[in-house]
């Protein structure tokens, strides 16, 4: 019985990475690419781990396991975003049966600047939220910050 | 988060005092430790919610573990035939989560999910640059990245 779960859990794990390194391939642009790459590659790892899991039945091994598919799940897709978004941003071309774009005209490539699009509707930006706003030195950092020197002198 | 380290905590010790490093024993002292933080969370306001936190973050990796599944199958299935049947599209999702790691980690799952990766969080925060693979209908799109956000932002607060 196990041996069953073993093995379809490493083999369906080993059919995605293939049709990962297959997406590679033969997708048309970096996005796409990248879609490919990172989910089948990061499901597909996870399934193969899962099924050494069930082979060695032990806890330390488990424990490895569940280590090894909880940094992939966290790492898999920053990098994803990482290497997407350079792309995008450089100018890499995006595939010609691409049906939408609303970010290229709102990315200001000078600084870097991206527009939300929804300035007129809801008004100013909400401030800012840090997670430490409550933090009284970030405060009081805040209120000395240098005031700019005159123009002049 | 703290009601979770507390949680594993508790496990920890009753492994420990029992004496019964197994893995059968650190679930028993879990469930004990996740009962006594059931009891504890009214009097201490660190602990608030963490009794209804707990099951919603496993029905939440249960509908996320179904939904990766689903959307592996449709990006596989259009690498693995010749015509493509993909719509890619980059297309902008307005976001109610406000600090640093709400963003992160919802944009950490919606990366995750097969079809969609995150390309940007606009200078403001309010707006999530998406690129998806299957636009057909995006408005339908916007309300699955809506659900799956709905639910993240549950756990986390």
């Amino acid at each position: 019985m196990i041996e069953w779960i073993v093995s379809a859990c490493i083999l369906t794990g080993a059919a995605l990475m293939f049709l990962a390194a297959l997406g590679i391939f033969r997708l048309p642009d970096l996005p796409t690419r990248m879609h490919a790459s990172t989910k089948a590659g990061a499901l597909g790892t996870s399934l193969i781990m899962i099924g050494v899991a069930f082979a060695f039945m032990d806890v330390a091994v488990t424990a490895r396991v569940v280590a090894v598919v909880t940094f992939i799940m966290l790492t898999a897709p920053v990098a994803a975003h990482v290497i997407g978004r350079a792309g995008y941003f450089v100018g890499v071309p995006l595939w010609e049966g691409t049906v939408k774009d609303v970010l290229r005209d709102k990315y200001d490539p000078k600084t870097h600047h991206v527009e939300s699009g929804l300035e007129e509707v809801e008004g100013p930006p909400k401030p800012i939220t840090y997670g430490m706003a409550e933090c009284p030195v970030l405060q009081e950092r805040d209120e000395f910050e240098p005031k700019k020197s005159d123009p002049g002198g | 988060m703290i009601g979770f380290l507390w949680n594993l905590l508790l496990a920890l010790a009753w492994a420990t005092l029992s004496g019964n490093f197994s893995g059968p024993s650190f679930l028993f002292g879990f469930v004990l430790g996740y009962g006594l933080l059931a009891l504890l969370e009214r009097e201490l306001p660190i602990l608030h919610g963490y009794s209804r936190r707990l099951p919603r973050f496993i029905m939440f990796l249960g509908f996320f573990i179904k939904e990766l599944v689903k959307a592996n199958f449709k990006v596989a299935f259009d690498v693995a035939t010749p015509l493509w049947y993909m719509k890619p599209g980059v297309i902008a999702l307005p976001i109610t989560a406000e600090t640093d790691v709400e963003i992160t980690i919802l944009a950490n799952f919606i990366s995750l999910t097969p079809g969609t990766l995150i390309l940007d969080v606009s200078s403001d925060r309010r707006v999530l640059f998406i690129h998806a693979m299957f636009l057909y209908d995006e408005d339908e799109v916007i309300a699955e990245l809506q659900e799956i956000e709905r639910r993240v932002l549950e756990i986390l607060r």
